[in-house]
């Protein structure tokens, strides 16, 4: 079978063949009087489940080995993603989650069992509020989403304390989907704020629609254009005295980690985002962790379970916590992934996690000046460790900010984000993060100038790229118009 | 009332007044913001509609736009075609790209909605806010 | 401080810092109000060279004192199960987990494929038309289901829950909905472990707008889906069924032959670690006629320009980030990677593999409980149907006694169940080879 390009991998189910076999399994080795005598014929399946294969342990290695090929990752190149923070994943941090005594605990073993493993969740909470300047932290939520929405519940539930739960939560127009939809979920209605013409939050747009109604203001520190909100501590005041909270999300916080702490910035809650900052891997998707931090005010409504220290050196999960919002998920987190965080975190030290900020705000001004005379920038304000360029020098050539990005993926680089802030039309959102060296950047830098001059030459060729990817550029409206989620055994009944 | 020609709302429906009923869909400014259109969502016949609130969806590929009842009223028809061949609200956004027809309780209320000279300003002044 | 995550040179370092027109690193950070500024470092430990880090973190793995596997017989929404050396040799590929949500599809084809291939093998266990991509976990995925049927049937506010469900997730559901104009009515349980179908009759009104049940259950006993299929008719209500061991799709009849709309729950069973709860694996499977409300990633099937077959991420118009306060839901991760562990693993397992496994469950689940059956002072309360977990009666110190000869068993019943105090579930999976069975028997024998 080839390996190159030109031929697709085949679905496993498209190899499967009777009599093949993946995996020995054990025999029950005890007396039975067999499964139809041990339950009820009607509960048992008749046929068997043709959508799982029939195949040989040496193919389903081939198949993922040949699948691996088809995938770009941080691992081989360059990925500046703006707010997403593709940084180097340390392999450590896959050994240390590895380790059995780790890996193997049941989340139901009494506590006594797993003192490790809650040690090392009270330590990266105790680390995790040093860093951010918070009087308390939720280890539990599975993502960033899940966390600002245990975040906007804590809020809501602080309120309902007081008697008045409010109705509205304000969030930037800069703002990225997932904190509308939060706020939304946890009940509340959304008024969006338009940013002003330095793309930060329009102080008179805020006080004007601050009154008793508004529950908190969802902001992003720095927002979605790289730049820091410096009229946060004004902003929290504002809100202070109106009885609501600020919410600020963590997703930007690698640019400024160990330089300053939002806690002490007068933010009441903050979610963090451990795929993110922390290094922990993306997983093509997932899983990532976020946890929360809050201010005193706060601290009461934190998600249960919780780590208590019962003496010393020990530890147990306890829900006794009258007021807490509740559980959010099962078990007690995405323990793997917090593991991960913590190794990182003890490999980086208090100089390193300075000098990430610094490096990643370095690489992202060197990018910013290198490039800005051949991308155009709508806002020019200074900005920290992502800075937001778009199409529009080239609208008069009809190539977009997507024409654009595949262009890119021929030079073996992933492109940025192309798809928000909304607020800058066409726009190529660049975060380079700090584990890139100036070879990268430079590279980047030429694709990009590249690019901008095949755009003056042939803006056909680039409209229609990529080129040498393992597939040409996807009909994705096809998809969405007649959608096919799965392979079916039989075509004709494709549901 | 005898409505002589097409009429536009600001949410960028056409409505259009045939024996005594409205039919409307979007606008080509709205069809080329959305992109290519792959699927739409419209209110059953006999629902009850009122003008301002959203009555259905559309979807493209990065995007979803609401849909708003131009004036209130009774759904009379909506346009099956479009559930096999949602391109048409590209292709021919006035014609075989309809979406809804509505047999109006308050025929008064189409005298709030632009004409074609009004609203091809309203489009030029909506493309000028976007740069 | 140099470090090796930070791969700048000296030169370099200071060749940037001049093109970007600063003299100093602080200086990038000026438009930081001073006040809030740290003025020194954190209080944190100094970095540790790896040798360091890898004992500190050993150290800790030590402390953990799990006891023989063989002799765990834990289970409460989290299963022990072998997992194949071959799933750390595909998820420990770089290009798999250092790679990005697959918003690029022309570089994401290897992911793209394996979630689609998920995808179709968790519609065909649950006996469902489709299936996302995965969500976080079983209780969000049950909170997923709870907030589609609500999108599909309107207006009506009650929804009826098992009280069978996990307890957890019961618990997170009612976290989530506590924002939300909805009750949740609990459904009893009858004497042989199984819902209450009388109850439920009485609890069926105008108002009811979906239905969950847990099938094993909490309990470990087998929901009868056709009788609740049968009880509700063509009343217009959503049915919701869980699952938190998914090996017993396997072997049972899915909920997909049932008429029920949306399958999920749990698919930590399928090579996910147990690592102390997460992260785990949501599954989420629906029919046709639910497609677009759907939560959650999905992948679908296309042609490239030149007619090539490939794989994207569709129907994104429901998701958060384009849709924003209108959308299906808040999610924006999936679990690709967990979802990835269990492609590779039902694959390897296959049709044959996966049946033989979970009859291996369910034979010496059986057994065990069969040979425990009629020891004194032990006792198996329900008798409804069992895949590879049941309840079982230990009062008078019984378990802690098994506890201090090794035998871990539980969770613990009484907090949530208080009907059941002193009793535990107890499960029973391949990993609990037959010398420990026997074992066990002996033990719990010499106690009475």
């Amino acid at each position: 079978m080839k390996t190159d390009f030109k031929t697709p991998e085949p679905l496993i189910f498209e190899r499967s063949r009777s009599g093949k076999e993946g995996i020995h399994v054990v025999e029950s080795g005890v007396e039975s009087p067999g499964i139809s005598n041990l339950l009820p014929a009607d509960l048992l399946r008749s046929k068997p489940i043709r959508e799982l294969p029939e195949v040989s342990e040496v193919e389903v290695v081939r198949h993922f080995t040949r699948l691996s090929r088809l995938n770009h990752a941080v691992d081989l190149g360059f990925y500046p993603l703006g707010s997403c923070t593709m940084k180097y994943n340390p392999k450590v941090n896959e050994w240390a989650a590895r380790l059995p005594g780790f890996a193997l605990a049941h989340p139901h073993q009494p506590d006594i069992a797993v003192q490790g493993t809650l040690k090392l969740m009270e330590n990266l909470e105790s680390l995790l509020k040093e860093i951010t300047g918070f009087a308390g932290m939720t280890l539990q939520p599975a993502a960033g989403a899940h966390g600002e929405l245990t975040g906007v519940m804590m809020i809501r539930k602080a309120h309902e304390d007081r008697g008045n739960p409010r109705k509205t939560i304000l969030i930037p127009d800069s703002a990225h989907g997932t904190n509308p939809a939060s706020a939304v979920f946890a009940g509340y209605e959304v008024k969006e704020l338009k940013s002003n013409e330095r793309g930060t939050v329009d102080m008179d747009q805020l006080r004007q629609h601050l009154n008793e109604d508004v529950a908190a203001l969802m902001l992003t520190v720095p927002n979605t254009l790289g730049v820091f909100e410096d009229e946060i501590m004004t902003i929290a005041a504002l809100l202070h005295e109106k009885g609501a909270y600020l919410y600020c999300d963590g997703a930007n916080f690698n640019a400024f980690m160990g330089i300053a702490r939002p806690g002490d910035m007068g933010v009441d809650v903050m979610h963090l985002n451990l795929h993110k900052t922390f290094s922990t891997p993306h997983g093509g998707g997932g899983p990532g962790a976020g946890p929360v931090g809050v201010s005193t005010p706060l601290v009461d409504y934190l998600p249960v379970p919780r780590v208590v220290r019962t003496g010393e050196q020990q530890y147990r999960l306890s829900c006794d916590f009258p007021k807490s919002v509740g559980r959010v998920r099962s078990f007690f987190g995405n323990v793997g992934m917090l593991i991960r965080a913590y190794t990182y975190i003890c490999a980086l030290g208090k100089e390193g996690i300075k000098g990430v900020s610094e490096r990643a705000v370095l690489n992202a001004n060197y990018l910013r000046a290198r490039l800005k005379d051949v991308f155009n920038l709508k806002y020019d304000s200074p900005t920290l460790h992502e800075v937001v360029f778009d199409d529009t020098s080239y609208a008069s050539r009809n190539v977009k900010n997507m024409d654009i990005a595949k262009r890119l993926l021929d030079f073996g680089i992933h492109p940025p984000t192309v798809s928000f802030p909304l607020i800058v039309h066409g726009a190529l959102m660049i975060e380079p993060t700090e584990t890139e060296d100036r070879e990268e950047l430079d590279a980047f830098i030429a694709a990009m100038k590249q690019i901008a001059k095949e755009i003056e030459m042939d803006p056909e060729f680039v409209r229609q790229a990529p080129y040498t990817t393992p597939v040409r550029r996807l009909d994705e409206v096809a998809a969405a118009r007649n959608p096919i989620l799965r392979w079916c055994p039989d075509p004709e009944e494709k549901p | 009332m005898v409505m002589a020609e097409r009429k536009y709302t600001t949410t960028h429906e056409w409505v259009e007044l045939e024996d005594g009923k409205v039919r409307f869909g979007i606008t080509t400014y709205a069809q080329e913001q959305l992109g290519d259109v792959v699927f739409v969502e419209l209110p059953s016949d006999g629902e009850t509609v009122s003008r301002g609130e959203t009555m259905g969806t559309i979807e493209s590929v990065k995007a979803v736009s609401d849909l708003y009842a131009p004036v209130s009223g009774t759904v009379v028809e909506s346009n099956g075609e479009l559930e096999a061949s949602p391109e048409l609200v590209n292709q021919d956004p006035y014609g075989k790209g309809w979406l809804v027809v509505v047999d109006p309780s308050d025929a008064g209320e189409l005298e709030g909605l632009m004409d074609e000279a009004s609203y091809a300003t309203f489009v030029a002044e909506e493309k000028e806010k976007e740069h | 401080m140099n470090h090796p995550y930070f791969p700048q040179g000296d030169q370099d370092l200071r060749e940037m810092m001049e093109i970007v027109g600063v003299s100093s690193l602080e200086d990038l950070f000026r438009t930081i109000p001073e006040s809030i500024r740290l003025k020194s470092l954190l209080n944190v430990p100094r970095a540790l060279p790896e040798q360091r880090l890898v004992a500190h973190l050993d150290d800790l793995s030590q402390r953990n004192c799990l006891g023989e596997a063989s002799k765990r017989f834990l289970g409460g929404g989290a299963y022990s199960h072998y997992i194949p050396s071959i799933i750390d040799t595909v998820l420990l590929r770089a290009e798999f987990y250092t790679s990005y949500t697959p918003y690029q599809p022309e570089i994401s084809q290897g992911g793209l494929q394996a979630l689609f291939e998920f995808q179709t093998m968790i519609a065909g266990l649950t006996g469902m038309d489709v299936a996302n991509a995965s969500l976080y976990d079983g209780a969000t995925a049950l909170v997923e289901a709870v907030m589609m049927a609500g999108r599909v049937i309107k207006k009506k506010k009650t929804v009826l829950v098992s009280r069978t469900m996990h307890p957890q997730y019961r618990q997170v559901l009612t976290t989530y909905l506590q924002n939300m104009d909805l009750v949740v009515k609990e459904i009893p349980f009858q004497g042989s472990g199984s819902v209450d179908l009388a109850a439920l009759a009485g609890m069926v009104d105008e108002d009811v707008f979906a239905i969950a049940v847990q099938t094993p259950n909490y309990l470990g006993v087998i929901e009868n889906l056709k009788e609740i299929q049968n009880l509700l008719g063509d009343r217009k209500i959503f049915k919701i069924a869980v699952t938190s061991e998914t090996l017993s799709l396997a072997l049972l009849e899915p909920p997909g032959h049932f008429g029920f709309d949306v399958a999920c729950g749990e698919a930590q069973s399928f090579g996910i670690p147990l690592s102390y709860g997460g992260p785990y694996l949501g599954f989420f499977a629906t029919r046709q006629e639910y497609l677009r409300q759907l939560p959650g990633r999905i992948c679908g099937e296309t042609r490239d320009s030149e007619g090539k077959r490939g794989f994207v991420l569709t129907l994104s118009t429901r998701e958060q980030h384009i849709r924003r306060e209108k959308a299906t839901s808040n999610i924006c991760t999936n679990h690709a990677l967990c979802a990835l562990a269990a492609t590779v693993y039902l694959e390897l397992y296959g049709r044959k593999g996966l049946r033989q496994l979970a009859e291996v469950n369910t034979i010496r689940a059986h057994h065990l409980r069969s040979r425990l059956e009629g020891i004194d002072g032990i006792s198996f309360p329900l008798a409804g149907p069992i895949f590879n977990e049941c309840v079982i009666g230990l009062p008078d110190g019984k378990h802690e006694e098994l506890q201090k000869r090794g035998y871990t068993i539980g969770p613990a019943l009484g907090d949530d169940y208080p009907e059941f105090k002193d009793h535990y579930l107890m499960a029973v999976t391949e990993m609990n080879e037959p010398e420990s069975l026997s074992e066990l028997v002996d033990a719990a024998r010499s106690l009475s």
